[in-house]
């Protein structure tokens, strides 16, 4: 493909927050053709972190995350709409309402969506919920105000662990269900994780590690619990489907792109590839929905699901498209936090492929703690419970890939020895 | 090589009144190794960035203070029984800004949980009052030295009365306090006469909060010391009375110290600035603005010291283990590189992330109580000092080259509004 020519029209596909980021970008970049947002949902973007802790508590309303937006008058927003197909040789986009948007360039940010319960109709039953959207948000919260006698989690990522301690913090009754020995293991390996499910049992969730849901049970259409795998049955007025995400990338299936369930897939610079892995100058992605090599980590490509990094790389791909200076390979560190009841845990790096893990500062038992992950003694990732403070300090070993474990003494070090252990990722 | 005798200018009283130049050229190295008289010397951190991160390193230990020794005696009961014992509760109960986590967290966490809202709040309206009452006083004056009839009373009344110490006992600490806050600085520390003096000191102004505190125990007020005597912190944990001696001892320090040069700084920008003070009279809702950028451009505590649990590679140098380290924060708060013409007096700059109240985990816990208690002062006079004029400029300084001020601040004036 050869060099593509001014940019007279640009769209952006989604409108959530790497899409508005995206869109500030083009315009700041000094873009001043035609700017069109496409979002399925029939709202201006709206940020989503808050929907799993501070709505469902009920300190703001669903209805109150809107971000803000630099953005003007001259940006035409299409909501409430999505893109059926994307027809690269036409330099087109065909919508679900019957129309087509044609493009010069294009930025790809459709993110992701809640994976599904795996029967459809135990998912249709009332009271069975995902969150992703402010709907979700408020259907749930709803729920919850109507004091169910036991909520059913399932799932222990970090959005099972965020309402698991929402329900603790209203006082309801609450189970986590999880087929690893403990939760966020997938993320954090069985032996951090393991030390969080600790503080969440002490704030007194029910803890079904090991165990999986096979069916939901339902009557008159509202559910009523869960049967396990060995049988059992787990009565519950409400249940939470929290089984992680699945990425937008249907609507790509015929473009040529290399994309599938896992993301759709970019050159260092942001640029997305076809399927022979040939850059399109006219195409980037970023957000959940971009699969980029991170040179940090060896070129690997990664997909990240963090806000900051939905920021930052929404960014660099706007300024990309609108021919602006970029530096040649995005790059940010990648980081994230979750706020579980009063518990707050913060990461930077990646864990994926750590061989190693080690307290090095604070103590488990109290319940505030920093974890270091090490590959082939180097330092990938770093974790902090209510200890974020010292965070930008292990960034920097992370980012600099510095020794593992770091060497050396610091302040609030655990008594003995530092130990190093294994993360027991399954 | 970078110049090695820099700190010790930044020490030399002559270089008190505008320590600025000499910080400039620190900053030419982000960190580097100076002469203390010492063999190991100091390291110094002079950009803001390198102190910023230092200030956020885990690496990096408050916990400066030598072992305790106090003064023999020659009465051998004292010296050979009570003196080890004392000596080891003062090393296991220093005020928490010499202690690092997790000690500090919970000593602060207690400080921070009896600064309640309504403490607060009632403190910024009765800070109102007492600069009127002050300035009143001098409504008839000609000359009027800024420390001593407001600067000084306003933050020593504020902090008595928070914690509830008696107005009337007040004045045993104008000199307690003054003593003590020479343990900022780095050098009255080797000097084996001014620890000799700290320690007395300190056990006078301990047995004073020893039965202040047993006071609060038995007749408890809406004080902050009644408070951390008599309540738990929100972790369930009551402090204990060596701690809870040691902290309280570094708040009414502390009170005594700081707030007084921010406020006297504060007027003497302001006079050597007459379009500031006079934006300031006109629109006293510029205060905060004023005052964010008084803490940038000439910040109360100009540095402090840490020391290194492990090497630190920073800027291009590697601090080894157990290094002393000072921060040097006034001359980070004129990082050009931050701050565009940093030594520009300006308070439209935007961003407020100036080093005047440190960073991390031991940023000022005063911090409201400062910024109130100067709006409030630099207010009234920007209001009611008629036609005021420096009548010294430099003005005399005190001896402190970390907690660095005027000893007075005298301002001809045609009378009060």
């Amino acid at each position: 493909m050869g060099a593509a020519p001014t940019p007279e029209r640009i769209v952006v596909v989604g409108a959530g927050l790497a899409g508005l980021r995206g869109a500030e970008a083009i315009r700041a970049a000094g873009f001043r053709g035609a700017l069109t947002i496409v979002g399925a949902e029939p709202h201006r973007p709206y940020d989503r972190p808050p929907l799993s802790k501070h709505v469902l508590t009920g300190q703001i309303p669903a209805e109150a995350s809107q971000l803000p937006s630099r953005l003007g008058r001259d940006v035409t927003w299409r909501l409430g709409v999505d893109v059926r197909r994307l027809d690269r040789e036409g330099r087109q986009l065909h919508l679900s309402d019957g129309g087509s948007l044609p493009y010069d360039r294009l930025l790809i940010a459709t993110g992701t969506r809640a994976r599904p319960w795996i029967h459809a109709d135990e998912a249709a039953l009332r009271n069975v919920f995902t969150i992703r959207t402010r709907e979700d948000a408020a259907g749930l919260r709803a729920a919850l105000v109507a004091k169910p006698k036991r909520v059913l989690v399932i799932g222990a990522g970090f959005i099972g662990c965020e309402v698991a301690a929402v329900c603790r913090e209203l006082d309801l009754p609450v189970s986590l269900i999880d087929p690893s020995p403990s939760p966020l293991a997938r993320v954090l390996g069985h032996t951090v994780g393991a030390y969080i499910g600790e503080i969440h049992r002490g704030r007194g969730v029910a803890m079904r590690f090991g165990s999986e849901v096979a069916h939901l049970e339902g009557a008159n259409d509202r559910v009523t619990g869960a049967r396990l795998k060995d049988g059992e049955v787990l009565e519950a007025e409400v249940v939470v489907i929290a089984l992680g995400a699945v990425r937008n990338t249907e609507w790509l299936d015929g473009s040529g792109l290399s994309a599938d369930g896992g993301g759709v897939d970019c050159d260092a610079r942001g640029f997305v590839l076809d399927e022979g892995l040939r850059p399109d100058p006219s195409i980037a992605a970023a957000g959940d929905v971009a699969r980029f090599p991170h040179p940090l980590y060896g070129g690997r490509r990664v997909a990240l699901e963090h806000w900051g990094h939905a920021v930052a790389q929404a960014d660099h791909a706007g300024r990309l498209l609108a021919g602006a200076d970029t530096p040649a390979a995005y790059a940010a560190l990648p980081n994230f936090w979750s706020v579980q009841g009063d518990m707050v845990v913060k990461s930077v790096g990646l864990t994926d492929g750590a061989d190693a893990v080690a307290i090095v500062q604070g103590d488990p038992a109290q319940r505030r703690f920093i974890a270091v992950y090490g590959r082939a003694g180097r330092c990938v990732a770093a974790l902090a419970v209510d200890s974020a403070r010292w965070l930008p300090a292990y960034a920097e070993s992370v980012a600099s890939a510095a020794p593992f474990p770091p060497a050396g003494a610091a302040t609030d070090r655990p008594l003995r020895e530092i130990e190093i252990r294994e993360p027991g990722f399954a | 090589m970078a110049d090695d005798t820099l700190l010790k200018q930044v020490k030399d009283f002559a270089n008190r009144a505008n320590p600025y130049p000499v910080y400039a050229r620190l900053r030419q190295n982000p960190v580097s190794l100076q002469d203390d008289g010492t063999p190991e010397g100091t390291w110094v951190a002079a950009s803001h960035g390198a102190i910023a991160s230092l200030l956020g390193d885990p690496r990096v230990s408050s916990e400066t203070l030598p072992p305790a020794d106090r003064p023999r005696t020659g009465n051998p009961i004292k010296d050979y029984l009570i003196k080890p014992i004392k000596d080891r509760i003062t090393d296991h109960h220093r005020p928490f800004i010499f202690r690092d986590p997790p000690d500090h967290d919970a000593l602060r966490a207690a400080v921070m949980h009896q600064f309640t809202r309504e403490r607060v709040q009632g403190m910024r309206a009765r800070s109102d009052k007492l600069v009127a009452e002050l300035l009143d006083a001098k409504r008839d004056a000609h000359r009027f030295d800024a420390v001593d009839d407001l600067a000084y009373p306003l933050p020593v009344t504020v902090i008595c009365e928070l914690f509830g110490v008696p107005r009337e006992d007040e004045p045993r600490f104008h000199d307690w306090a003054t003593q003590l806050a020479t343990a900022l600085e780095p050098d009255s520390l080797s000097n084996d006469e001014t620890r000799a003096e700290n320690s007395r000191t300190f056990d006078a102004i301990a047995d004073y909060m020893a039965d202040l505190i047993k006071d609060k125990r038995r007749h408890p007020k809406d004080d902050m010391l009644s408070g951390l005597a008599n309540e738990t912190t929100p972790g369930g944990v009551k402090v204990g009375d060596y701690d809870l001696i040691a902290t309280s001892v570094l708040m009414l320090v502390a009170g005594h110290e700081t707030t007084v040069n921010l406020i006297t700084n504060g007027l003497l920008t302001l006079l050597r600035h007459p379009d500031e003070l006079a934006k300031l009279k006109a629109d006293p809702a510029r205060a905060p603005r004023v005052i964010e950028e008084l803490l940038r451009y000439e910040p109360p505590v100009q540095f402090r010291t840490r020391t290194t649990l492990s090497p630190i590679d920073i800027a291009g140098v590697t601090i080894p283990e157990g290094a002393d380290l000072l921060l040097l924060l006034a001359a980070g708060n004129r990082d050009a590189t931050v701050f565009p013409e940093p030594d520009r007096f300006d308070p439209d700059r935007t961003g407020t992330r100036h080093l005047g109240f440190g960073g991390s985990l031991h940023y000022c816990v005063g911090a409201p109580l400062a910024r109130f208690e100067a709006e409030a002062a630099l207010t009234a006079l920007a209001l009611r000092l008629k036609a005021p004029r420096l009548v010294e400029d430099p003005p005399p300084y005190r001896p402190g080259a970390a907690l660095r001020g005027p000893q007075h601040l005298h301002v001809a004036i045609e009378g009060m509004e």
